[in-house]
């Protein structure tokens, strides 16, 4: 009686075992990759539905991050400003440029701008912009150097290892209350000496346990 | 190392000789209960599934696998909506905090709402008003789910078709005229009780336009037989005062003044604060109550008196005759001479009150009781009762509209289709008006079979004015935009009768702004906007004289009626019926059957017997050729042959939450029985019927888990709380937590202010996103309430005693959840806290099984399922919406401890205070049971009080040193009746 099975038949299930399993490991190292919050997050630039320009407006006009981002040192969002905000100078400047034209609307209607939110926290974390304001820690140091970027950016992964590598150790990242907003801050000594400083003077202890963040 | 064994699971009976149990399923150690106490997930809780299929797992798990795929490769998009022009004081993200003030048929409790990005989300107490000062009940802490109803009336209704508000003025405009109604004697309003100035103004006009028009206040539940009562004894029309702080001895008659017959909530307030003792040599007032349905005013007293409500009168009439008022009585009533000498002994510090179900008569009595007791301007003043001009009674509408004479009938805020007497065939007549126009919040019985039927605006989203019975005005301002195009009842009648204003925000200032100099209008209008209440106001109060003649002459003797009675009572969780579609109300355990999602008939266990009924069969009961069904609940401490059922229940044209819930009894209420009736027929229907009780779920072993002893007992023995039970020298295996600096938070309960009112656990659901789970999830013991009111009884089966004992996560030192949970979900911070991290659980349930407390709730189903966007607008954003398959547990508010703790550090990094941070609980709770603080300050509330004699923890032989402790209860009992 021939065989069902050629005598090769053993030869393509080891080769096809052999590739499930390193198709299997690519797939999950891949996943691994794809769902590492460095390479998930950072780079993230949408576009915005209004082309508006940090490098315009904070780095070449300087403007202060607290002008737009008002709430940033009494609540947990640095909240995006009303288009109020834009039309106390875009009455005057620019007032008839194509680009502005939703922002003009915007007023006009009472309709809201819908911006596309950048850097974006899971819902289980409470985030609290005012406490770290309060604390020292520079917008550079989560946000990079939004004064550089036309279109926004995120440039750290904001993920739990992150945050927790500076609720760990803050010093390097603190910074004197009044260079809070300062992007470009170059201090005449070392930065992390000043930190530990402020750190030591005002007590700072960031909470590394989990109702710090979650609740 | 010899081990200790500390294990026993027979019951000890305390040092004072008590035994304290559940239930009486525990008393009987039945195998049911005995499976409560030993499960921590009763059988069949596990099942994972519940409705869905496996078929539908699979579906839904092939569904998500895919989903799962597609979202990992790139977060979906989300967007930012700014404002287009900026609101004064509103920053995105932090809640703004307004006084508004309401409503409950007629007692007002001013409130401070807060609200989350122009949504209310918590309702909290306005410490500056009189009848909150401070706290609210659990109807104020539920109402804001009730705003978010999916099923309230949305649209104008006309024969119960879609129409507008703009045809409904169209027709207004129309039919509102002289040359239609004349002088309006076809025109009657009928209206729920809104003490209000400015809307009683618009509702003037109306009647001054339409003088023949009447006026009836319709309430199911109402305070008029002491109002009536007042009329007997000082012929005049009062509302009476009480004051119970000043109150050193308190005696009540059917009166539940601490639960549904004072809906407020200043009557806890100051009723705890007269119990308020810290060390052994303070006095206590003491409170004596007589009462047919063991309500929660019974378990607070240290005398209760088992009378029927029918009898009620003989028992004040025998007080009366022992304070030598009324001729030598014959009663059975041994009790009377040695309460009228302790009364006699407290002059001008006493106070007797009787319940609004009680007749006129026995009202007149209590007040001649009262007069002569010197407690006049002390504990019982009154106030004027205004009558609207042209007011009729219910009655007097009743027969107009069964004779025809009714052509148009408005109905305002109230739903007499559904609760009217039964004598009065309302709802067979209501048809007969050719017109008929409703005002409410949903399209219940009434709104169903009216003309019109207009969505009314909820409290939280109206303008007016209230007033509570002292005559304070508070001003109700809005939190929300009407969601459905809703309009208050002063902005109808401003649109019926052409008022000057016809806004609601207009009618309420103008009728202010008017009253105050020009120049001073606006800053006192800010005031009284700022600070919930308008100075200046408050009615005189009045001390007028008994007419003793006048009350002696309407004393009828009462021979003892024999047969069975029938006591109708205000649900806790429902009131009259309006709060059927409230799922936080509904699922709150009653507090003293501990029924969910039902009421029953309550018979006390020796009544069962005679009628050879269990809880759960349903009897059938009559009375005057009127009949209705309702399932049978044993409660112990219930007046034999005296049966309580709660009204409210039972709705037929309701949302989907109270369609059908319990069974409705109003068919049975007559006019001349609102509070009581005598010589039901009451016999078994032959079903069954289930109701689920929560009384045994995560009960603990019998150990002495409440303590509590009388004042004298105490004084012989200052630490008898925490000599209970033995406690070995314990030695942990864990290392030690040190706390040399900062805070370490604690929490200390008293239950002996604790009157296990409910508003807590209420607070707790509105504060911390606790869902609804239903009648069926309950009864699997799947209720997911972070805190519990444990009730147990002690004594005799028949008689018995009961305390309260509010259970929430004790947050242990050594929490023995934390060293089993696999994924190190549950840890402890460093100022304590036992932390739970809903990302991190996987649901192993190891936790939950190891808590010796059996505070921890497992998410077995995903309650947020299916949720409409209105509902999602209740939830609190600074906690998160747990997911299926997550355990939670109270946290001791942590939000709020984070967000004092930020705030602190904007402001300087300052420590915090003491009493800064309150928890949600401890916030609403009208008895200041409940204290929570910084135990590491020794100068705090709460670690002050952890060092009093009374302070124990509950299962203090385990170790695991939890960090709530309880103040023992203490009686106070006449030493003369013990």
């Amino acid at each position: 009686m021939a065989s069902i099975f050629s005598k090769s038949t053993d030869t393509y299930i080891r080769i096809g075992v052999l590739a499930a399993a390193l198709g299997a490991g690519a797939a999950i190292a891949l996943g691994f990759y794809l769902a590492n919050p460095q390479v998930r997050e950072t780079g993230y630039a949408p576009l915005q539905p209004v082309e508006y320009s940090h490098k315009l407006h904070a780095g070449d006009l300087g403007m202060d991050c607290r002008y737009c981002h008002s709430s940033v040192e009494q609540a947990a969002y640095a909240a995006i400003p009303a288009t109020e905000v834009c039309m106390n100078c875009h009455v005057r400047v620019k007032g008839d440029s194509p680009l502005l034209q939703l922002v003009r609307e915007s007023y006009a209607t009472g309709q809201p701008i819908p911006w596309v939110k950048v850097h974006s926290l899971p819902d289980y974390v409470y985030f609290n912009h005012q406490a770290h304001v309060a604390a020292g820690v520079g917008c550079v140091s989560c946000h990079g150097r939004v004064d550089q970027m036309i279109v926004v950016k995120q440039v750290e992964p904001l993920s739990m290892a992150w945050c927790l590598d500076c609720h760990r150790n803050p010093a390097p990242k603190i910074r004197p209350a009044d260079q809070v907003t300062n992007m470009a801050w170059q201090p005449d000594r070392d930065p992390v000496e000043i930190g530990r400083q402020i750190v030591e003077s005002k007590g700072i202890a960031p909470p590394v346990n989990c109702s710090g963040c979650h609740r | 190392m010899s081990l200790v064994q500390i294990s026993d699971s027979t019951p000890k009976p305390l040092e004072t000789g008590r035994r304290y149990w559940r239930s009486l399923e525990e008393l009987a150690g039945t195998p049911q209960f005995r499976r409560w106490v030993e499960r921590e997930f009763p059988r069949g809780a596990s099942e994972l599934l519940s409705s869905s299929s496996r078929r539908t797992l699979l579906k839904l798990m092939a569904a998500s696998f895919g989903l799962a795929g597609l979202v990992a490769c790139r977060r979906p998009q989300e967007k930012i909506l700014p404002l287009s022009k900026g609101v004064e004081h509103y920053i995105p993200g932090k809640p703004l905090y307004y006084a508004t003030a309401m409503n409950l048929a007629g007692s007002v409790t001013g409130l401070v709402v807060e609200a989350h990005d122009g949504r209310p989300t918590k309702i909290e107490g306005n410490p500056r008003h009189p009848e909150s000062l401070g706290a609210c009940s659990a109807f104020a802490q539920a109402s804001v789910l009730s705003l978010y109803d999916p099923d309230r009336s949305r649209v104008v209704l006309r024969q119960g078709r879609p129409s507008s508000w703009e045809e409904f003025a169209r027709f207004a405009a129309d039919h509102f005229r002289a040359e239609v109604l004349g002088r309006g004697s076809g025109l009657w309003l009928v209206a729920g009780s809104q003490p209000s100035p400015s809307y009683e103004a618009v509702r003037n006009h109306l009647l001054g336009r339409f003088p023949e028009a009447r006026w009836v206040e319709f309430e199911p539940i109402s305070r008029e037989a002491m109002r009536r009562g007042a009329e007997l004894a000082f012929d005049r029309r009062l509302e009476t005062l009480y004051d119970f702080g000043k109150a050193r001895l308190i005696v009540a008659f059917d009166a539940d003044f601490l639960g549904v017959d004072s809906p407020g909530v200043r009557a806890i307030r100051e009723f705890s604060r007269g119990r308020a003792v810290v060390s052994e040599t303070d006095s206590m007032s003491r409170l004596y109550v007589a009462e047919s349905r063991f309500s929660i005013t019974g378990a607070m007293a240290d005398h209760r008196f088992r009378i029927r409500s029918s009898e009620m009168a003989n028992a004040v009439e025998a007080l009366a005759s022992a304070l030598g008022l009324m001729p030598a009585h014959s009663g059975n009533f041994p009790w009377a001479a040695a309460v009228a000498r302790d009364l006699a002994a407290h002059r001008g510090a006493s106070l007797v009150l009787a319940g609004p179900g009680q007749p006129p008569e026995v009202h007149a009595l209590v007040h001649l009781i009262n007069e002569a007791l010197g407690n006049f301007g002390h504990t019982v003043s009154f106030v004027a009762a205004e009558r609207a001009p042209g007011e009729a009674s219910f009655e007097e509408l009743a027969a107009a509209l069964a004779s025809g004479r009714v052509q148009t009938l408005v109905v305002l805020d109230s739903n007499p289709v559904f609760a009217a007497p039964a004598d009065f065939d309302f709802a067979a007549n209501f048809s007969r008006a050719a017109t008929t126009i409703h005002l409410g919040l949903e399209a219940d019985e009434t709104g169903s079979a009216a003309t019109w039927h207009l969505p009314q605006a909820h409290y939280l989203e109206s303008w007016g004015d209230l007033r509570t019975l002292d005559g304070t005005v508070s001003i109700q301002q809005p939190l929300i935009y009407p969601l459905y195009d809703g309009r208050t009842p002063a902005e109808l009648l401003a649109l019926l009768s052409g008022y000057k204003d016809q806004r609601a925000y207009d009618i309420v200032r103008n009728y202010w702004t008017a009253r105050w100099p020009a120049q001073e209008a606006e800053r006192r209008w800010r005031r009284a906007l700022h600070d919930g209440l308008i100075e200046g106001t408050g009615a005189a109060r009045l001390v007028p004289a008994v007419d003793r003649r006048r009350v002696l002459a309407a004393w009828r003797p009462r021979p003892a009626a024999g047969g069975i009675e029938l006591v109708f009572y205000a649900s806790p969780s429902v009131w009259d019926g309006r709060f059927a579609n409230n799922g936080w109300l509904q699922e709150a355990p009653e507090p003293m059957t501990k029924l969910t999602w039902d009421n029953a008939a309550l018979i006390s266990p020796a009544t069962a017997k005679k009628l050879g009924v269990t809880s759960g069969d349903v009897v059938l009961i009559e009375h005057e050729g009127r009949s209705a069904e309702a399932p049978v609940w044993i409660l112990p401490g219930q007046t034999d042959d005296s049966i309580a059922v709660a009204l409210g229940y039972g709705r037929t044209v309701c949302g989907r939450v109270g369609r059908r819930v319990g069974h409705n009894v109003y068919p049975l209420r007559t006019s001349r029985t609102a509070g009581f009736a005598v010589g039901v027929n009451v016999r078994p229907a032959g079903r069954r019927y289930r109701l689920v009780s929560a009384q045994d779920h995560h009960a603990m072993e019998g150990r002495p888990l409440v303590r509590e002893a009388t004042l004298r007992y105490w004084r012989e023995h200052p630490d008898f709380a925490q000599h209970a039970v033995h406690v070995p020298e314990l030695k942990s295996l864990y290392p030690e937590h040190q706390y040399t600096e900062g805070y370490q938070w604690g929490m200390a309960i008293d239950l002996n202010r604790c009157v296990g009112c409910n508003a807590c656990i209420l607070a707790c659901q509105a504060e911390n996103n606790i869902p609804i789970v239903g009648k069926r999830e309950v009864a699997r013991g799947r209720e997911m309430h972070w805190l519990r009111v444990d009730r147990y009884f002690t004594g005799d089966e028949e008689a018995p005693e009961a305390v309260f004992q509010p259970v929430a996560c004790m947050h242990c030192e050594k929490a023995p959840c934390e060293n089993v949970c696999p994924v190190v979900a549950t840890v402890h911070s460093p100022e304590g806290l036992n932390e739970m991290a809903y990302n991190r659980c996987v649901g192993t349930r190891y936790c939950s099984n190891n808590c010796p407390y059996k505070v921890r709730r497992f998410n077995f189903l995903d309650w947020h399922k299916g949720l409409e966007e209105s509902q999602k607008l209740v939830f609190n954003p600074d906690v998160t919406v747990r997911m299926r398959g997550v355990m939670e547990k109270c946290t001791f508010c942590v939000q709020r401890i984070e967000e004092k703790r930020i705030q602190a550090k904007a402001e300087g990094r300052r420590p915090l205070r003491d009493g800064e941070i309150l928890t949600a609980c401890q916030q609403t709770c009208p008895a200041e049971a409940i204290v929570f603080g910084n135990i590491n300050d020794p100068a705090s509330r709460v670690a002050l009080i952890k060092k009093q004699n009374r302070n124990y923890v509950m299962l203090e032989e385990l170790n695991v040193r939890p960090r709530t402790s309880y103040l023992a209860r203490i009686r106070n009992p006449n030493p003369e009746l013990v």
